[in-house]
């Protein structure tokens, strides 16, 4: 297939991933935590509610686009793209199986963390724009929150690079080829704090895209909703869907990182098409395991207040990220046959 | 002009109306806050968005009128309002209640009490961000509800008891669904202490945020479960024991510390002694009558001024009442918990950042039907 | 520093312990009612609107228009109306009208009635969007339901 062709393709694909992705994990957030809840969640439009999301996605177009008075109309009308554009475009770099990615660029990492900041500015364009003082409150948490947390992040992914050698996102994959200990996770012969990385990684994207229990931008009880209060109709649409897509990129980039992407656990490979599918599967399934942990711990827990927040940052995480990083490098100097 | 100008520039502090619709003041509640970024400078309780008068319709209607309109002060623990009412006429017309009677309120009041409690639990947790605990806590106060629909006809504005006793009998269904339902809640007590008491982010939000001294609350009339996480120890069943409370054996949860943990202890302890009450109550419940064996018809309460307080969830609920002889009050007063639970806000969250605020202001207890009346 | 570390394990602990019993709960049956799919018996005793007792011979309203219930009522949403019959002991009630609206459902009526000619009905499905079906002709009702 001539490559402009293939780009297009994957284009639609993914925008049309992250659209339905988006309703969907909607759909299985509230399935979820009605679950979770004890009881059932959507259950009226369509069977078990599938249908759900498509009426809210209409109810959400259908309503007027109202400028409320005193917002600057361009940052307002902005915002919302700004976080969803960068997700969408970080999506061009996942490799969703060993084949199937739309650009194996050398330097994917990067441009993922890259695109996932520019996430952070649109919520705070947002909550300036719309001259609320909820939301200028909720985006000046929105900013400490994101830089605080983007320390450990990276810190944790320069170990892995270091592990690894190559920001491509399809050559990490592959480096964890074979049974399911050669995943990165379970490779304490690199670092012997590798799980704990993991673990840093992961809360540290619940914190970088406003999850719960960090979800000090919206926090519905002391905030109302946060960058969101101003927002009517399909403008809040946008926000919520780029949040979720956020999500996605975030679980994506664990998965890729630590559980071995698009492999399976066990050494079975097939090639052609079945090869595409078999790869599709394992990362598909990762992905919504780590998106169902997340739900998950949104319905249990309770929001951490923000110096805490900032103190398990700067007191837990980065410390531990820096120990990680040094001890993986002494590991990696002492021990390099592995 | 250019003054105004200067003094906007020079402004560092904004004003934020929280409320009176804002999802952490559970009603009609408007504080308003002078904020220096997230810190609070100064806080102001705006009251009286639901303000019914209900101590001028006790003037204006017979006493025996007045009480539906208990249950609908606090909706939450609406037997504890019908019973300081009932309990004050009694003690100003001197009106003697049948034993059985007496029991049948405590046991009703105390499941009433857990009920509210239960509640309070659920939408502090939710204030803090936890949704799935207030959902548990339904799931309980449901089976409260169901019994004491079961006894007294409603669920929630409870009118159930009268001059002299009580409307209903207790039947042995209902003894046997409270005995089930205390064996539920403890299994499930510990449940949520795993869930929320000991999650690290709970005690971080709480322990040592929104300190009450004994003092302040002192000073502010604090009550109930606020002044007793204050270290007052202080309950009206216990101190002043009205109805048949003396009979049993229960402790007060004091905690000496302060803070929101404290309170949010009290209350989960509470919930135990009000177990261990329903439990001696059903034990002991003797037989007998529920209204007195002559008929209390047009109480007429001698000329006069009479005061009784009863221990609500909240605090201590005061009727006080000023009868002239005639089937009307001259003047009812009534002296609600919350009111004075929510006075000291002002002064102790001076200083704090937002969501603490929130935090304590989750851990008075806020009903707000009750503060405006 | 153990402190920090002890916190950080306990912390770390009861962390888990919550997802794990949320989890529980994730594969318990769900407990609530669906509602306008599924009904509730209420109790024998729930206190819905009042409603006139028949006579069990006749099926005529056993009420003999004595206005305690309206007098007893803390809001005054009962209006009684009864007439002298010949050859008819006491009144015959001809109108009885509950106005629901204003009901604080206190039941002080239905303890009034010497007669034993009131009781509370078991409806709770009650919806509408227009104020005037919620002042009920008790006696219509009667009729209605017989």
């Amino acid at each position: 297939m001539p490559e402009p062709f293939r780009v297009i393709l994957f284009i639609i694909f993914v925008m049309a991933f992250a659209g339905l992705n988006a309703a969907y994990l909607v759909w299985c957030e509230r399935k979820g935590a009605g679950h979770i809840q004890r009881r059932i969640g959507p259950k009226e439009v369509g069977p078990y509610g599938l249908l759900q999301p498509i009426a809210d996605g209409i109810k959400l177009m259908t309503k007027q686009l109202f400028l409320p008075k005193g917002v600057d109309p361009i940052l307002f009308m902005v915002a919302p793209l700004m976080v969803m554009v960068p997700a969408i475009m970080s999506f061009c770099v996942i490799p969703f199986s060993e084949i199937f990615v739309a650009r194996e660029i050398n330097i994917g990492l990067l441009m993922i963390f890259a695109f996932a900041s520019v996430n952070v500015l649109g919520l705070l364009l947002g909550s300036w724009g719309s001259a609320n003082k909820y939301a200028v409150i909720a985006g000046a948490r929105c900013v400490s929150q994101n830089v605080a947390y983007e320390i450990p992040m990276l810190i944790t992914t320069i170990t892995m690079v270091m592990v690894t050698n190559t920001m491509n996102l399809n050559e990490i994959v592959r480096l964890q080829d074979g049974w399911f200990w050669h995943w990165y996770v379970f490779r304490l012969d690199i670092s012997l704090l590798m799980p704990v990385a993991f673990l840093i990684f992961f809360v540290c994207s619940l914190a970088e895209t406003n999850r719960a229990p960090f979800d000090m931008a919206e926090a519905e009880s002391e905030l109302i909703a946060g960058t969101y209060t101003e927002y009517p109709g399909m403008g809040f649409g946008v926000f919520f869907m780029g949040e979720y897509a956020n999500i996605v990129i975030g679980c994506a980039l664990t998965t890729i990182l630590f559980l071995g992407g698009w492999q399976s656990p066990i050494p079975l490979d097939f090639s052609g098409f079945l090869g595409v599918i078999w790869g599709l599967f394992w990362f598909l399934l990762k992905l919504y395991a780590l998106i169902f942990t997340v739900i998950w711990i949104r319905w249990t827990y309770p929001r951490t207040q923000f110096y805490e927040l900032l103190n398990l940052s700067w007191k837990v995480l980065i410390p531990f990220s820096l120990f990680n990083l040094i001890l993986t490098a002494l590991q990696i100097k002492i021990f390099p046959w592995l | 002009m250019n003054g105004l100008l200067q003094q906007d520039l020079n402004q560092e502090t904004f004003t934020i109306n929280l409320g009176p619709q804002h999802p952490a003041t559970h009603g009609v509640l408007r504080v308003k806050l002078v904020m220096d970024g997230e810190y609070i400078v100064e806080a102001e309780p705006v009251l009286g968005y639901i303000h019914r008068m209900h101590e001028k319709m006790g003037e204006n209607r017979t006493w025996a009128k007045f009480l539906p309109n208990c249950g609908r002060m606090d909706y939450l623990c609406a037997l504890s309002y019908n019973h300081g009412y009932v309990a004050a006429i009694e003690r100003a017309a001197g009106i003697e209640v049948p034993e059985r009677a007496e029991y049948i309120r405590v046991i009703t009041v105390e499941l009433n009490r857990i009920s509210s409690h239960l509640l309070w639990f659920g939408a502090f947790v939710l204030d803090l961000g936890g949704f799935t605990p207030l959902l548990y806590a339904f799931d309980d106060r449901e089976q409260i509800l169901d019994l004491l629909e079961s006894v007294t006809g409603s669920r929630l504005t409870y009118c159930y008891f009268r001059f002299g006793g009580v409307y209903n009998d207790i039947d042995d269904s209902f003894i046997t669904g409270t005995r089930e339902f205390i064996k539920r809640l403890r299994e499930r007590l510990p449940m949520y202490d795993a869930l929320v008491t000991k999650n690290i982010i709970l005690i971080k939000r709480l322990k040592d945020i929104g300190p009450i001294s004994k003092d302040m609350a002192r000073r502010y009339g604090a009550t109930g479960p606020v002044a007793r996480g204050s270290g007052i120890n202080f309950d009206v069943r216990k101190h002043e024991p009205y109805s048949v409370y003396s009979e049993f054996d229960f402790d007060i949860p004091v905690y000496e510390e302060g803070d929101s943990m404290a309170r949010y202890m009290v209350r989960m302890k509470e919930m135990e002694q009000s177990m261990r009450i329903i439990e001696q109550a059903l034990d002991k419940l003797p037989e007998g009558d529920i209204q007195p064996k002559k008929a209390v018809k047009m109480v007429k309460p001698e000329k006069g001024d009479y005061y009784h307080a009863v221990e609500a969830a909240r605090g201590s609920f005061g009727v006080r009442l000023v009868s002239n002889g005639t089937n009307t009050a001259y003047r009812l007063k009534l002296r609600s918990p919350t009111y004075s639970n929510l006075s000291l806000f002002g002064e102790a969250t001076k200083g704090m950042l937002l969501p603490d605020a929130l935090a304590l202001m989750g851990s008075l207890d806020l009903v707000i039907p009750e503060i405006d009346r | 520093m153990s402190g920090y570390f002890k916190e950080l394990i306990s912390g770390t602990k009861s962390l888990f312990i919550g997802l794990g019993i949320t989890g529980k709960y994730f594969f318990e049956p769900v407990v609530t009612l669906q509602y306008p799919h599924e009904y509730l018996e209420m109790t024998p005793r729930y206190r819905g609107h009042i409603e006139l007792i028949p006579d069990e011979e006749t099926g005529e309203p056993k009420c003999v228009a004595c206005g305690m219930c309206e007098k007893g009522c803390p809001s005054g949403c009962i209006s009684v109306k009864g007439e002298k019959r010949k050859g008819v002991k006491g009144k015959v009630l001809t109108k009885y009208i509950l106005n629901f609206t204003t009901c604080s459902l206190c039941g002080q009526c239905v303890e009034s009635c010497k007669f034993d000619a009131l009781r509370f009905s078991l409806d709770y499905n009650l919806a509408s969007q227009r104020k005037e079906d919620f002042i009920y002709d008790l006696i219509k009702r009667l009729k209605e339901k017989s």
